[in-house]
């Protein structure tokens, strides 16, 4: 497409970084990780690695590993619905082939090569729809791939579909899809988060490998800590947003599920960059995350000795569940045996975030939907004046979450309000981003829970908005100030049939997403039972 | 660009109600409701137009858009070109779709602040974009990418020379504000006017937005303003400043007070003016149409609302009345980042100024040119630059600026042609000059290379040996011709010397003939008396 060279140049992709075929070992060979190896009760292993290997080694062909998580798919994707678009296997089959025969030809197939990647549904993909939960853009398929998408399929990663999502991320549940309601695959009566509740659903059902999120107040943390997985909100700007449908561009960013620690780095390193197309896209290098990773076999008894951690206090206060509190603290306990210290932290403006988010973020996203008018492109509604056509294609293609947070921006932007909203939220955040900042001076990094409770019942909060934005309170802070942040399971409250997991966010210093990474494995790996494999999907994972 | 590329692309055509007239563009024709309304008062208001009471004040305020002549628009890799097929130059990024960001062009920061300079503004070393937000379906992103409290150039002026004709003197207004946007697309009615069709070749073009203070008070000065502002962008290089192609638009802000009083009247904006007579016209008959409320007690029926200026009736009629303030619900374009300008890039791009208009008429002034030369001289950039160059070849000012003024405009004129048209090079005209100052050519003989060099070019020196035109200065050869031409009318020289002393100039006529007009005139004359003088 002609539109498109114009848009978006070549880049180099293989060159840009190599993947160890396993962490670095200080004193023993390398034991390389292979699924077979593992037991259900061992740490999660990195799937990209042990495909990558599997692969080179002629282990495994990209065909068989396709058809097996399509098979897995099939099945499990009528009690999820986690996807709302799904090209037919041949499509996909087609992507793993032309993998097995670069390998054959001795080529490398790239460091995603063969690894299936679910896409949250506002990222743009030009060869699927790109609806971003909406009715106003159904059946829409953009002429472009965003920017994130071109970078896995360049590196050889294969698009499995678009995942379910709240309509144009606005919503905690995935409920406000304009399409179907996710399940959570540890307990279908329950919600999977959102709003990329699709996309960590689809990494805890294994129905792919990795997938893509975006995290505008926690969109992809709270879902991981809902479904079990691990998910990565990076740094604003690590990563080119480019291709992402806006929702609020001061805090939106693209991130990362997969069902170990290492995955997320890998997924991350593959998507993060300086972009052209994005003017808020950092120019900050981009290290291996992995390069600092050790092999469990070779960790010490005090692998993070000195390590300092700080436990905000305000998220662990009243109003949490206590189920969730005690496996923070019992994440805590865990984090002074690998040697770090642990204190509490107060952040005293950290309350203040939940309002400053809402009115930034609907004030932003009031403007940012504007260009959904029928005009162009996606749902029309025919009128005989401008403003029904206006009107009518708005109010019939826009969900009514959606329409309620355009009402709010709205308003805190119109005159007369500006300065007691808009204005004052944006004061409240350099607050914030201060307060974090002296937190992250004394602290080398910062852990909260990942949402107050665990995933709750479908229907549940959706007659009482207010409860489900008060959820958001542990995430939005960090939106704010620009930081990032990795959510990994750390443990269970007693409920549903399997128990539900719990997720344990840890909060890094800006563009310092490598010591997250690097901190978070040794955790995941060193926690014990902590392999989070939802009943759905047990029998078929080993 | 092909069709091909957008075939997730649809153009919807729309329909657009004649609600409140609010959906004609400029290129719609008037109700014919308005026309009739205003055709008793139109007849009225004529006669009193030329005695505008002197008891009025008029209050004149300009906001000028001007296109930028960037190779791309502002926030994507699109041309521009105007008179494209529609639709043909568009991205995502300029078409609004969803996920597309936009990327400043830094040509866009560095033309602002050649203006702002040029405009002898303040710039704001740390300046933003904001998003000012309506919806027009010639509007993709549904909001605009503009600049709203920190512009990037505030507080300027901009000196102008009245011409003679108009009273002359010199005034300067006051500028407000240079800010940054990008244009908007275009809404195409059709005949039918049952739908529009939107060509969004133009949306995202760059614009800078120039807003004057109220400082003008009759239709010449807002005309001699635009037109000086003209000047200043195409100096500067900025913009082609078209008017017809809209290259630069401007919206008028007319209103009427008492004499005295300090509270301004209710402004009304006049759109639709395509030339700067028309500016001109539009705002004295809008004057006088406020003038006439006015002093008729009826000041209430001046409300604010824009009108457009029909060039056909001469008149200003209705478009839309003002309900209300539009609340554009302004913040800052989250996006892009601020717009930070160092010292540095600052002086060089002041270092890189070319003269400017102002600075150029000082100077011819200071030659010695009376204004309305300096007006001719400077007011078009390119006679300007063959007047500079002509001078550089060290011809003398006055003598060039008598040749241009005169012959070559004359030529221009008749020929309808630039100074960029004609062959004749400054060299050549300075050459030219110098021939005739140095006696080789006579001035007669001048012109006629003059037209020459006009149509055809080639170099002065050789149509002079070519034809042989080089002026006969040998006294010895005059008298020759002299004599043979006293020899031959003996019965006139008997005149002459019977004192019809007015008879010099048939002789002197008679030897430029035997010459072929390349003797010196003077040497001539002087011969000839003496000759005629002399009872021999
Ligand atoms: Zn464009």
């Amino acid at each position: 497409m002609k539109m498109l060279s114009t848009l978006q140049t070549p880049r180099s992709t293989l060159s840009r970084f190599s993947l160890p075929s396993t962490f670095t070992s200080h004193s023993h060979s390398p034991t390389l990780p292979q699924p077979s190896l593992t037991t259900p009760t061992s740490p999660p292993q990195s799937q990209i690695l042990s495909i990558r290997h599997s692969l080179l080694t002629r282990n495994l062909s990209a065909v068989d590993l396709a058809r097996s998580y399509l098979t897995r798919l099939r099945l499990t994707e009528p009690h999820l619905r986690s996807f709302l678009h799904l090209p037919d296997d041949q499509t996909i089959l087609s992507r793993a082939h032309e993998i097995d025969r670069r390998i054959a030809a001795g080529e490398d197939p790239g460091p995603l090569a063969g690894v299936l990647v679910a896409v949250k549904d506002n990222i743009c993909t030009a060869d699927m729809p790109s609806t971003g939960g909406s009715r106003i853009l159904e059946g829409y398929r953009p002429p472009f791939d965003a920017t994130a998408v071109k970078r896995v399929k360049e590196l050889g990663g294969i698009v499995v579909g678009k995942t379910n999502m709240d309509e144009f991320g606005m919503g905690s549940t995935t409920e406000a899809s304009a399409f179907q309601v996710t399940a959570n695959p540890w307990d279908v009566s329950r919600v999977p988060g959102g709003s990329s509740g699709g996309s960590a659903a689809a990494v805890s059902a294994r129905q792919c490998v990795v997938s893509l999120g975006s995290d505008t107040g926690g969109s992809v943390r709270q879902p991981a800590s809902f479904c079990g997985v691990v998910g990565l909100k990076p740094t604003y700007g690590r990563v080119s947003r480019f291709g992402l449908m806006a929702y609020a561009s001061s805090l939106d960013a693209i991130g990362c599920f997969g069902s170990s620690v290492a995955d997320t780095g890998i997924l991350l390193h593959a998507i993060a960059g300086h972009d052209r197309f994005d003017a808020t896209s950092s120019k900050q290098e981009v290290p291996n995350f992995l390069s600092h990773f050790d092999l469990v076999s070779s960790l010490e008894s005090k692998p993070l000795k000195g390590l300092r951690v700080g436990l905000i206090r305000e998220t662990i206060e009243d109003g949490v569940d206590a189920g969730v509190v005690s496996a923070i603290r019992a994440a805590a306990s865990h984090f002074e045996e690998l040697g770090c210290s642990v204190n509490e932290v107060s952040l005293p403006s950290f309350s203040l975030g939940l309002p400053a988010y809402y009115i930034l973020a609907l004030s932003e996203s009031s403007s940012n939907l504007s260009r959904y008018d029928g005009i162009r492109y996606g749902n029309q509604v025919y009128a005989d004046e401008l403003d029904s056509l206006y009107g009518d294609s708005r109010s019939k293609g826009l969900g009514s979450e959606v329409k309620m947070r355009i009402l709010m921006g709205t308003y805190a932007l119109s005159a007369g309000y500006y300065d007691a909203y808009y204005k004052r939220a944006q004061q409240v955040r350099t607050i914030i981003k201060n307060s974090f900042k002296e937190a992250l001076d004394q602290n080398d990094i910062l852990i909260s829970p990942a949402a107050p409770s665990a995933a709750y019942k479908i229907g549940e909060k959706k007659k009482d908005p207010l409860a489900m934005y008060a959820g958001d309170i542990m995430t939005v802070n960090v939106n704010l100030a620009g930081l990032p942040a990795l959510v990994l399971p750390c443990g269970f409250i007693e409920s549903g049939p399997a128990g539900l997991p719990v997720g344990l966010q840890l909060i890094g210093a800006a563009f310092d997403e490598g010591e997250l990474l690097r901190v978070g494995h040794i955790f995941e790996q060193t926690l014990e039972n902590g392999r989070f494999v939802p009943p759905i999907v047990a029998d078929s994972v080993e | 660009m092909s069709y091909t590329s957008f075939r997730t692309f649809q153009l919807h055509s729309f329909l657009l109600k004649r609600r409140n007239g609010f959906f004609y563009s400029t290129t719609t024709k008037a109700t014919t409701q308005s026309q009739t309304q205003t055709k008793l008062s139109a007849s009225t208001q004529s006669k009193k137009l030329d005695k505008i009471p002197k008891d009025y004040e008029p209050v004149i305020g300009i906001e000028t858009h001007v296109q930028l002549s960037t190779l791309t628009k502002a926030f994507c890799n699109c041309p521009y070109n105007y008179g494209s097929f529609p639709n043909t130059s568009i991205c995502p990024v300029c078409m609004g779709l969803p996920g597309a960001l936009p990327v400043l062009n830094s040509k866009v920061i560095e033309f602002a602040v050649k203006l702002g300079l040029a405009l002898n503004c303040k710039l704001a070393f740390n300046s933003k974009f904001d998003r000012k937000q309506y919806f027009y379906p010639d509007l993709p992103k549904g909001y605009q990418i503009s600049q709203f409290d920190v512009p990037i150039a505030d507080s300027g002026y901009l000196d102008v020379d009245i011409p003679l004709e108009f009273g002359g003197g010199h005034k300067r207004f006051g500028i407000t504000r240079v800010h940054m946007e990008e244009d908007a697309g275009k809404l195409l009615h059709t005949e039918t006017g049952n739908y529009s069709q939107v060509d969004l070749n133009r949306a995202g073009v760059p614009l800078l937005e120039i807003v004057s203070e109220p400082d003008m008070r009759n239709g010449i000065e807002a005309a001699e303003y635009a037109a000086e502002l003209q000047r200043l962008v195409r100096y500067l290089g900025v913009s082609n400043g078209n008017m017809q192609e809209g290259s630069l638009r401007c919206d008028v802000n007319v209103s009427v007070r008492p004499i005295g009083q300090s509270k301004f009247g209710t402004k009304v904006e006049i759109k639709n003016l395509n030339s700067f007579a028309s500016m001109s016209r539009a705002i004295d008959f809008e004057i006088s149409r406020q003038v006439l409320l006015h002093s008729q007690g009826q000041e209430d029926q001046i409300v604010q609302e824009t009108r457009l200026w029909e060039e056909g009736t001469q008149r200003t009629i209705t478009m839309r009345k003002k309900e209300g303030l539009a609340d554009y619900r302004y913040f800052p374009e989250p996006d892009l980042p601020s717009v930070i300008l160092c010292q540095e890039y600052v002086d060089g791009i002041q270092n890189s100024l070319p003269e400017l208009p102002e600075e150029k008429r000082r100077r011819y002034e200071k030659m010695g040119l009376g204004m309305q030369d300096v007006l001719f001289l400077a007011n078009d950039k390119n006679i300007a630059e063959f007047f500079d160059a002509t001078l550089a070849k060290g011809a003398d000012a006055k003598l060039v600026a008598n040749w241009i003024m005169s012959d070559i405009a004359a030529f221009m004129k008749n020929e309808k042609l630039t100074i960029n048209d004609i062959k004749l090079t400054p060299e050549e005209l300075s050459e030219l000059i110098a021939s005739i100052k140095g006696g080789i050519i006579s001035g007669k003989i001048g012109k006629e290379i003059l037209f020459e060099l006009l149509a055809k070019g080639g170099s002065v020196k050789e149509i002079i040996e070519k034809k042989d035109l080089v002026q006969i200065a040998d006294p010895v050869e005059i008298e020759k011709m002299v004599d043979k031409v006293i020899a031959e009318n003996p019965k006139q020289v008997e005149q002459f010397r019977g004192g019809k002393t007015k008879l010099q100039g048939f002789f002197a006529g008679q030897v430029m003939k035997v010459s072929k007009g390349k003797a010196n005139p003077g040497l001539l004359n002087k011969i000839l008396l003496e000759k005629l003088n002399s009872k021999s």
